[in-house]
């Protein structure tokens, strides 16, 4: 595909090269200017968290990785993720069903509203949990009395993060379910599958790069989260801090030991971005490819373009 | 698109029962408990506590560092997007996959890679702190780190619109006479416009919540580099829960309104490119 444009544009050029492209130092100018912003923005701060939490050597590095206080931040973020990501995607597969395959009234405002937590600040987010649970909030005199801690405990700081993380699954799986249109499950359906046959092996195979997508995002998200979990957390150390509140411990206590530990926990968290974005990465030229040869398909048999129009059903 | 789908599907009440539910408990109901308590204040109460000196101050850094960072992502953006469709040129494959860098490190690991780059000893900041240009510790810091959060938004938002452009059009000036820059003002600007306009609207806005990578970056002095977001940290944690709430709201009230500028700008922009 990039070939073929390149030779087309290749081949356009030379009638009006002076109007529609720009001249060679221009375009070497714009390009230096645009690799100098992502060094300074985007590469020196990645590989410097690599490069400061080695800097004193590995074997310092896996100390402060074997802490006991990091130890336990890191189980307390794996815990919250574990239990955050799967409700997202119980709940953005069963929004995509109902949003994607069925037309009803008011539609375009339901997918306003799952939206609605990128929206809003995560401490703005985190206040809104300690008004409903904390001590002076509305639920907060009966949680006491039962003796049920939300607040400045695990429970709040999964339901920060739910809060945080709710649109990515719904938001990647409404679009790739809405492309894959209605037809392939009422066949299975009037071959006589089950609606739940019909979801498990028609539906679910032909979106689940889409929900891997959804789900790697929503992931990194909730291991990364930072204010709505700082309002809620309580900051015990050994207790309610995830590794990105350990980071912050760490960095504030400002001795350079505590300093190296806190690139270390970071190195941690950094490596997973650099996966998820890997995953994405890979995700998206997947779907490009299966995209361009539907398409390739379809140029070449026209007559049987209309049931090959969708990428993900290709197999 | 089938407009009115003949549709035997089974499961829609459940999903849509589920759906509601999930995003009443998880949404609207935290949303809504907020608004209900701020709104138990009178009038006078929550407007004397959403503007003590030290709130105008953080609503003064928070807006005016979201506004230049968005700024120069903006232009960086534009830059890079352009160079990233229009160039082909070694790595430009990795380069934009390193676009996505904010959108998937966590906050704090920015904040603390950040601070750590610009300070005194750091790779940036040894150059730079003897020139007297403080990007740690400083004002200058919250600039930095908001613009790094909000960098993707510009180039993800301008890109596809860059890549549908018909480049027939330009072709067609070129024809008539036009010179480069003459057809990219009158021809490829005034179509990139709305989109770089939501672009900036998509990153100040994510700039204005912001909390973690900042507070890392910013030295954090009440009324001179403190943001909104920690002056409602910090009223909790003095468990002057009203005060906490009136900000909160404030900051609640504006997101809505981008939200819903950001809705317009995109209908705006759209309109530009359907062909």
């Amino acid at each position: 595909m990039e070939t073929d444009t390149k030779l087309l544009r290749r081949g356009g050029d030379t009638k009006s090269q002076r109007g529609t492209e720009e001249s060679p130092f221009v375009k070497w100018l714009l390009i230096t200017i645009a690799l100098g912003f992502v060094v300074v923005f985007l590469l020196l701060p990645l590989v410097n968290v690599f490069w400061q939490s080695l800097a004193h050597g590995l074997a310092v590095y896996w100390e402060s990785l074997v802490d006991s206080d990091t130890r336990s931040a890191i189980k307390l973020t794996l815990l919250i993720a574990g239990i955050s990501v799967p409700l997202n995607l119980l709940f953005g597969v069963a929004a995509a069903w109902a949003i994607a395959k069925f037309n009803f009234k008011g539609k375009p405002m339901l997918i306003s509203l799952i939206d609605l937590p990128f929206a809003i600040s995560p401490v703005v987010a985190g206040l809104m949990f300690v008004v409903l649970f904390g001590r002076q909030g509305f639920f907060g005199e009966w949680l006491d009395t039962h003796e049920i801690k939300i607040i400045f405990a695990v429970p709040g700081m999964v339901l920060a993060t739910v809060f945080i993380t709710f649109p990515f699954v719904a938001r990647e799986l409404i679009p790739v379910m809405e492309a894959t249109g209605t037809e392939q499950e009422q066949a299975a359906l009037t071959l006589g599958a089950s609606g739940w046959q019909t979801f498990w092996h028609v539906t679910l195979p032909s979106v689940r790069w889409g929900l891997l997508y959804g789900v790697i995002l929503c992931n990194a998200r909730a291991m990364g989260e930072f204010g709505a979990v700082s309002v809620v957390s309580g900051h015990i150390t050994g207790q309610t801090d995830t590794m990105p509140l350990r980071v912050e411990k760490l960095y504030q206590s400002a001795s350079a030991a505590s300093m190296t530990a806190a690139f270390a926990v970071a190195s941690l968290l950094a490596l997973l971005a650099l996966i998820t974005l890997v995953v994405k990465t890979f995700l998206e030229w997947r779907t490009q490819r299966e995209f361009a040869l539907a398409q390739r398909s379809v140029s070449e048999t026209p007559l049987l373009a209309p049931s090959i129009q969708v990428p993900s059903r290709q197999q | 698109m089938a407009a009115r789908k003949f549709n035997a599907l089974p499961g829609f009440g459940l999903t849509m029962g589920f759906t509601l539910v999930y995003l009443s408990v998880i949404v609207l109901i935290p949303i809504g408990g907020l608004i209900f308590k701020a709104l138990g204040m009178s009038w006078a109460e929550l407007w004397r506590l959403a503007t003590t000196e030290r709130a105008m101050a953080a609503y003064r850094l928070t807006f005016g560092a979201s506004f230049i960072a968005a700024l120069t992502n903006a232009i960086f953006g534009t830059i890079l997007a352009w160079v990233l469709v229009r160039y082909h040129f070694p790595g430009r494959r990795f380069v934009d996959a390193l676009v996505d860098i904010p959108f998937a490190l966590p906050t704090a690991v920015a904040g603390l890679t950040l601070a750590n780059l610009y300070s005194g000893n750091g790779w940036l900041g040894q150059f730079l702190v003897p020139l007297g240009i403080h990007g740690a510790y400083s004002q200058l810091g919250v600039v930095i780190a908001l613009t790094f959060v909000g960098l993707p938004f510009v180039v993800r938002t301008l890109q596809p619109v860059l890549e549908g452009m018909e480049r027939e059009v330009e072709e067609v000036a070129a024809t008539l006479g036009a010179g480069r820059l003459r057809t990219f003002i009158s021809v490829v600007a005034p179509t990139l416009f709305p989109t770089i306009i939501t672009g900036f609207a998509l990153a100040f806005a994510r700039a204005v919540g912001e909390y973690g990578s900042v507070i890392f970056i910013s030295s954090n002095i009440p009324r001179k580099s403190e943001i909104a977001p920690l002056v409602i940290i910090t009223l909790l944690e003095q468990y002057e829960y009203t005060g906490a709430m009136a900000l909160a709201v404030v900051l609640l009230t504006i997101s809505f309104s981008l939200l819903i500028a950001i809705n317009l700008l995109e209908r705006w922009a759209s309109r530009y490119h359907q062909h």
